[in-house]
C-alpha cells in the first residue's frame, strides 16, 4: 500500500507558548521562551538558564484527575497535555470514563530522549538507597519507563493500534512522525497520534551541563541565550515541552470530513556510523546530506520545490556544517538557498521534543503563511555570512509558502528529516 | 477514633484515587474498593500508604491482601489503632 498521509490535528506544549494560537503568536513575534533557573544557579550549573513551558503545573490540573496527577511526571503532563490537543484539535472527543469503546485503527508513536529523570531523581534513587522501597509507591515504573508517555496517552484516548514510544535522542520527536507516518502509508493504522516530550528536571540537565555542550555565556540575559547561526553562540540551552501531530491517512480524513493542515509527502531516516567526521555526539555530514536528499526523492518532489528550512541549528559549532550541509544537499548556492530558521532560537532545545515542537513550528507557518524569525543572530556567524540573507531575524510574511524541510540530528549519529506540504485542495 | 471518624477519613484518601465519584458518594462498608470504586488495582498499595500515614500505623501486606471493601479497611485500621 501506499497511502497519502495527511496532518488533522497537533497540539503543543512548549517554553514560549502552550496550546497553537499562543505558540504561533510567540513564534511570529520571536518571543523567547528562556528563563532563569534559581535552582540551576543554586547547584552551580554551568548554564542556569533553560526552556521551561509556562504554568504548565496549573495547565495540568485542569486536564487531568487528581488520582492520574500522581503518577505523571512533568514528561508525561506535557506530552498527554499535547496528545490530547492534538486529538481534540482533529475533531474527535475525549473519551470519558466507564465509556468502553477502543479505537483499533488509531495507535501512537510518542518519544522521549532521556525520560523521568525527575522520578528517578527525586524519588527512585533516594528512597531505594535509604531502604525505603517498601514505601516508594505503585507509581514509580509507569513514570521512568521509557513508553511511560505513550502508554499513559493510550489509557486517556483508548488507542487500539500501535502503541510505542522511540528513542534516538534529538531527532526523538521527528523520527516519531516518520514512524507514524510509515504505519498508515502501508495501511497498519488510519491515524497515529506521532511526536516526542522531554520533561523540565535539572537531573535531565546535568550530564549536558558537565560536557560543557550548554550555553553558559548568557546567563544574565536569558532571552538571548540560545543563539543558533551566531558568531557568540557557544552552546545550546535546554529546553522541555511536548508536541503531538494527528497523522491521518487522506483516505480517512476526507471520509470524515476533516480539516486537513498539510500532507506529509516524506521522509527519511538514516546514521553516519560514528564515521567520516561523525561520533556518539558530531554529526556525519555525509550521512546528514543524504538523510535530506533521501526526504526530498521520498517526498517526490524536487529540490527547489522547497520554500523554506526549519533546521537542527541548536547553537553549537555544527551550525555552519549544518548549513553547509542543506545548501550542498539541496543544491544550492548562497543566494538560492530558501529561507532557513531555527525555532530552537525561541524555546532551546527541547532534546527528544525538539523534532516534534518543531514540525509544528513549521506547519503553523503554512497554516499562517508565514516564516518565524531566527531570533539571536543579528551577529551572523562569519561562516554562516554567505547565506545571512536567507536566514529571517524578523518573521517574513510567505503567503506563498508552500513546502518546507524539517530536519533533526542526534547524539548517535542518527539523523532525520521530513518534508511537509501545505494541504490545499 | 471511633468507627465513623475512620470511616471518614477512608472515604478522604480513597476519594483521590476512586474513578467513580457516584459510586463514592453513596458508598458503604459493602462497596468493593476495586470493583465498585473503580480504583486501579495497582494503586492500592498507595491506598495502603495513605492509611499507615494518615492512622499512623503499618500495614503488613498479608493484612493489606484481605482489604476488599470499605468495610474491610475500617475494620483492619480500627485494630491497629
Amino acid at each position: 500500500m501506499n497511502r497519502r498521509v495527511v496532518i488533522t490535528g497537533m497540539g503543543v506544549v512548549a517554553p514560549n507558548g502552550n496550546g497553537l494560537e499562543a505558540y504561533e503568536a510567540a513564534l511570529r513575534a520571536g518571543v523567547s521562551g528562556i528563563r532563569h533557573i534559581p535552582l540551576l544557579q543554586e547547584l552551580k550549573f554551568g548554564c542556569t538558564v533553560a526552556g521551561v513551558p509556562p504554568d504548565a503545573g496549573a495547565l495540568a490540573g485542569t486536564y487531568f484527575d487528581e488520582d492520574d496527577l500522581l503518577a505523571m511526571n512533568s514528561n508525561q503532563r506535557f506530552g498527554c497535555i499535547a496528545a490530547v490537543d492534538a486529538w481534540t484539535d482533529a475533531g474527535f472527543e475525549r473519551p470519558e470514563h466507564g465509556d468502553d469503546h477502543v479505537y483499533w485503527e488509531a495507535g501512537a508513536v510518542i518519544g522521549t530522549g532521556v525520560g523521568g529523570l525527575d522520578t528517578a531523581g527525586e524519588k527512585l534513587v533516594p528512597m531505594t538507597d535509604a531502604g525505603r522501597v517498601r514505601r516508594m509507591g505503585s507509581t514509580i515504573v509507569e513514570q521512568i519507563m521509557g513508553s511511560g508517555v505513550s502508554a499513559r496517552v493510550s489509557g486517556m484516548l483508548a488507542l487500539g493500534n500501535q502503541v510505542t514510544s522511540n528513542s534516538s535522542a534529538c531527532s526523538t520527536g521527528a523520527e516519531a512522525i516518520v514512524g507514524g507516518y510509515e504505519r498508515i502509508k502501508n495501511g497498519l493504522a488510519d491515524r497515529m497520534l506521532c511526536g516526542g516530550s522531554e520533561g523540565s528536571s535539572h537531573y535531565i540537565w546535568a550530564g549536558f551541563d558537565a560536557m560543557r555542550v550548554l550555553a553558559r555565556k548568557f546567563n544574565d540575559e536569558p532571552e538571548k541565550a540560545s543563539r543558533p547561526l551566531s558568531a557568540t553562540a557557544a552552546g545550546f540551552i535546554p529546553g522541555s515541552g511536548a508536541a503531538i501531530l494527528h497523522l491521518e491517512s487522506l483516505e480517512n480524513a476526507e471520509q470524515r470530513g476533516a480539516r486537513i493542515y498539510a500532507e506529509l509527502l516524506g521522509g527519511s531516516l538514516n546514521c553516519g556510523g560514528h564515521r567520516q567526521g561523525g561520533s556518539m555526539t558530531a554529526p556525519n555530514q555525509t550521512s546528514v546530506r543524504r538523510c535530506i536528499r533521501e526526504a526530498v526523492a521520498n517526498a517526490g518532489i524536487a529540490s527547489d520545490e522547497i520554500d523554506a528550512i526549519n533546521g537542527h541549528l541548536t547553537a553549537t559549532v555544527a551550525d555552519p556544517r549544518e548549513v553547509a550541509s542543506w545548501a550542498a544537499a539541496l543544491e544550492c548556492t548562497p543566494e538560492t538557498l530558501p529561507l532557513i530558521t531555527s525555532t530552537k532560537s525561541m524555546i532551546g532545545h527541547g532534546l527528544g521534543a525538539a523534532g516534534a515542537m518543531e514540525s509544528v513550528a513549521c506547519l503553523l507557518m503554512l497554516q499562517g503563511g508565514f516564516v518565524h524569525p531566527s531570533i539571536n543572530c543579528e551577529d551572523v556567524h562569519p561562516e554562516i555570512e554567505p547565506y545571512a540573507a536567507s536566514i529571517p531575524q524578523q518573521v517574513v510574511e510567505t503567503p506563498e509558502l508552500r513546502t518546507i524541510i524539517k530536519a533533526g540530528f542526534g547524539f548517535g549519529d542518527v539523523n532525520v528529516c521530513v518534508v511537509f506540504r501545505k494541504w490545499s485542495d | 477514633m471511633d468507627q465513623s471518624e475512620i470511616r471518614a477519613k477512608i472515604f478522604e484518601i480513597i476519594g483521590v484515587y476512586a474513578k467513580d465519584k457516584d459510586a463514592l458518594a453513596s458508598a458503604t462498608d459493602d462497596t468493593n474498593i476495586l470493583q465498585d470504586l473503580k480504583v486501579n488495582s495497582a494503586r492500592l498499595v498507595d491506598v495502603i500508604l495513605d492509611f499507615e500515614d494518615a492512622f499512623d500505623i503499618e500495614v503488613e501486606d498479608e493484612d493489606a491482601d484481605n482489604v476488599n471493601t470499605i468495610g474491610d479497611a475500617v475494620s483492619l485500621i480500627a485494630a491497629k489503632i
